[in-house]
């Protein structure tokens, strides 16, 4: 009687969630790089001019560190945080992206380990939202999950399941959803793994051993039809690109030329651009064909930043914070645009225009062209930026460590 | 891939989630459950998702449960695991913020007798404490200067930031006997190293000596022996002979040649043991220490180990953890390792594995561990010195 009880009751717990659903909307900005893990939203219009009080349709203030980036369900904006002398504090925030109102804040413990490289923090993964749910990944490998309102669903600790799986410089990989799963890639010198979580129970689908090889990239989705059935996450390592099938862990193909183990691969139109030896374009395997080199360009080669799609044309920062725009189809260069840098997070496109924020948090807007790059304007928040920005609903969200900004006007 | 137990549970609920809801959710839905089933539902959870599917359950009613509810949920936190508390603190935290928001009262008594409860969780206690001071900020006042030593790093911070802001203040005022006691005391509670830092500065300047690896409890005195053959990092899964006994005496055959224990002390304050310089800079090769810590109880300990050379560390001739991981930096308290010691003499033995790489930044090869409680305060050996030489006695 208890068990049937039990189980109903998660029952009910799960259809709540699908009622009170009512946030969701078109134009969210779900998880690290976007919904669809491009960088580029469908935005026609966005700022292209702003400073500290110019264009700022709201700041909110933000507790201890973060490099997360914000998200974006519907009306409401999620950030994570942690603090405290060791790190070992997590937060969770969302905010009324109408007004930037906090509206509410939930905070949790660490249990795995919170060390890291002084610029780095436990809030260095992105969250992730289905639409329902949010789900707050950190370097200390605690994965939360809760409603849209706050409610705590399930709490999971990845390094409490795996004592090994850390970094001592701290771990980076945002998690991505995909229908009823939620991929997490935590990989290490020591123990590495990636697992797909059922959203509903946090209970894992499956759990695979990946390469022992330190690894901050985050996932990227591979879109095969109109629903999410087809789609394959794609897990970037040193030794090249997985597509797995989210649901059941299980292999589709594998590139196994290496690859970087900070820029993240990013699709666009069936293409994958993989950041290794330089850019590489794959076409993934139809059927029983084998994976497709299109092109690979070492002068590609992105420092921190992923490489970015968008219009056709491939746009990747190097370390000196040079932008090398490169023609999608065949890898050629077409033009070349200095940056002041030093650049962390990864640039995002929309309106036909780039969004480029430095470490020193000026952002650079460049408008691509076929023959040149113009740099539109360079505009400063005074603070340290280390995110990649969030696009939705006409506005660019972007944060510091004790800064959430709304771009845009009301 | 790993499926197994978790696969199961997973399958448990499965892909026709919503179907089901729709067959099954009927009018005579879940059986009320106490506050203390649900407190228990959600102890009862492991790792892996263990106990998910009540736990769920039960985290979902206690948020929505009034205020009457947070101290259960509070001394709920008493011995359950860390996942457990997360979920009590989640389920916490919606309700106070609920009450909070309806009518911006707490039941601050209830929550100030639990902060001062000093056999409860320190977790617990903090998340009461932060909630009491939202209702009443002047709680403040009164309990954190009594927190010196409390068993919450959080609380013992916030009480030596008081004294040591007390302390600054008297020696601008010129008074220096009496600045020196507040620093004296303020150290004596000091677990982070930035408020020791800035305790062990001013209490020098003031002529006063401060005995750092004392405070923090490096262990200062080691046996090493090495280098044992880490080409390609294989050392690090082979059992040389130190794995399976000490003998200080033993003369065994090293990476290039005969190799036998030596005494080492480090004079560095911070209790760093750097092995490339006190024996060679060997690449590919392994170092072994040993030490004893005596203890005249059995009690729980947690090694704080620094070092960005992969390592393993036994007590007592047992494995208590390892890891391989190279040059990926290193930091005070950089790994944190819960361990038992008995009553007596315990033996302690690290193997501490250097590779091959070449860069400048890759060429350290050195550990500083030390033994202290769950805060961080130094749990020092019960006889003065740590005695490691079977030679010398």
């Amino acid at each position: 009687m208890r068990t049937k009880s039990t189980l109903q009751s998660v029952l009910l717990v799960s259809i709540g969630l699908v009622i009170n659903a009512t946030f969701a909307a078109a134009g969210d900005w779900r998880q690290f790089r976007g919904t669809d893990t491009t960088g580029v939203s469908d935005e026609a219009t966005l700022p292209v001019k702003w400073s500290a009080t110019e264009n700022i349709a709201w700041k909110a203030s933000l507790p201890g560190r973060g490099l997360s980036s914000p998200i974006i369900v519907g009306d409401r904006v999620f950030v994570t945080g942690s603090s405290g002398y060791r790190q070992d504090r997590l937060h969770v925030l969302c905010f009324s992206s109408q007004d930037g109102s906090r509206l509410w804040e939930r905070q949790f413990t660490a249990t795995g380990r919170t060390v890291s490289h002084p610029k780095m923090c436990n809030a260095t993964p992105t969250p992730a939202s289905d639409g329902q749910r949010l789900f707050a990944l950190y370097s200390s490998n605690d994965l939360i999950c809760l409603d849209l309102e706050g409610n705590l669903l399930w709490f999971r600790g990845l390094t409490y399941d795996h004592p090994n799986v850390s970094n001592s410089l701290g771990m980076a990989s945002s998690p991505v959803v995909v229908g009823d799963t939620l991929v997490a890639q935590v990989e290490n010198d020591s123990e590495s793994l990636a697992t797909g979580v059922d959203v509903a129970t946090g209970v894992s689908r499956w759990t695979m051993t990946r390469p022992k090889r330190a690894n901050w990239t985050s996932a990227a989705i591979l879109n095969k039809g109109p629903t999410s059935d087809e789609d394959l996450v794609l897990l970037q390592s040193s030794e090249g690109l997985a597509a797995i099938r989210p649901l059941t862990g299980t292999l589709a193909w594998n590139y196994k030329e290496g690859a970087s183990t900070i820029p993240s691969s990013v699709v666009s139109d069936g293409v994958v651009f993989i950041p290794s030896q330089g850019i590489t374009a794959i076409r993934p395997p139809q059927g029983s064909a084998n994976i497709e080199v299109l092109w690979r360009v070492g002068k590609l080669g992105p420092a921190t930043p992923s490489p970015l799609v968008y219009q056709g044309r491939l746009f990747s920062v190097n370390g000196a914070g040079v932008v090398t725009c490169g023609d999608t189809k065949t890898g050629d260069e077409k033009w070349k645009l200095r940056l002041t840098g030093p650049f962390s997070g990864s640039p995002v496109a929309a309106g036909g225009h780039l969004y480029f924020f430095n470490e020193k948090g000026e952002a650079h807007v460049v408008k691509p062209g076929d023959e040149q790059g113009e740099l539109v304007s360079t505009n400063s928040l005074d603070e340290t930026i280390l995110c990649t920005p969030a696009i939705a609903h006409g506005a660019i969200y972007v944060r510091s460590d004790q800064t959430l900004w709304k771009i845009g006007t009301n | 891939m790993q499926t197994g137990r978790v696969g199961k549970v997973a399958q448990r609920f499965g892909s026709v989630f919503l179907v089901a809801v729709i067959v099954t959710a009927g009018p005579h839905i879940a059986e009320a459950a106490s506050v203390d089933e649900h407190v228990q539902a959600i102890r009862a959870v492991g790792a892996e998702g263990l106990g998910h599917a009540e736990a769920i359950v039960a985290v979902n009613e206690l948020s929505r449960g009034k205020s009457d509810t947070l101290l259960p949920i509070l001394k709920a936190f008493d011995d359950a695991n860390s996942l457990a508390t997360n979920w009590l603190r989640g389920a916490f935290e919606a309700v106070a913020e609920r009450a909070w928001k309806l009518s911006h009262t707490l039941p601050t008594g209830e929550l100030e007798a639990f902060v001062q409860d000093v056999a409860r969780h320190p977790e617990a206690r903090r998340l009461a404490y932060e909630w009491l001071i939202k209702a009443d900020p002047s709680a403040s006042d009164r309990l954190i200067p009594g927190m010196l030593r409390d068993a919450s790093p959080e609380f013992r911070r916030e009480a030596v930031q008081r004294l040591l802001d007390r302390a600054v203040k008297t020696r601008e005022d010129q008074k220096s006997a009496a600045a020196i006691a507040l620093f004296r005391e303020a150290l004596s509670g000091a677990i982070d190293d930035d408020q020791v830092k800035a305790i062990t500065k001013p209490l020098r300047e003031l002529g006063e000596t401060v005995d750092l690896p004392k405070h923090f409890g490096f262990l200062t005195e080691w046996y090493l022996i090495g280098p044992f053959d880490n080409t390609d990092k294989r050392g690090f899964d082979v059992a040389y002979p130190p794995e399976t006994e000490v003998d200080l005496a033993a003369k065994l055959p090293g990476k290039m040649g005969e190799v036998a224990w030596e005494r080492h002390v480090t004079e560095d304050e911070y209790g760093v043991f750097n092995i490339a310089q006190k024996t060679a800079p060997h690449k590919g090769a392994i170092t072994y220490g040993y030490t004893t810590f005596t203890t005249e109880a059995l009690r729980s300990i947690e090694f704080r180990l620094g070092t960005p050379n992969a390592w393993k560390l036994w007590v007592n001739g047992e494995l208590v953890f390892g890891r391989d991981e190279y040059h990926r930096g290193t930091q005070l308290d950089q790994y944190r390792v819960k361990a038992k010691l008995k009553a007596g003499m315990n033996t302690i033995l690290i193997k501490v594995c250097q590779n091959e790489q070449t860069e400048d930044w890759a060429q350290d090869w050195k550990y500083q561990l030390r033994v202290c409680d769950s805060t961080g305060a130094a749990v020092l050996p019960s006889a003065a010195g740590v005695k490691t030489s079977r030679l010398e006695r």
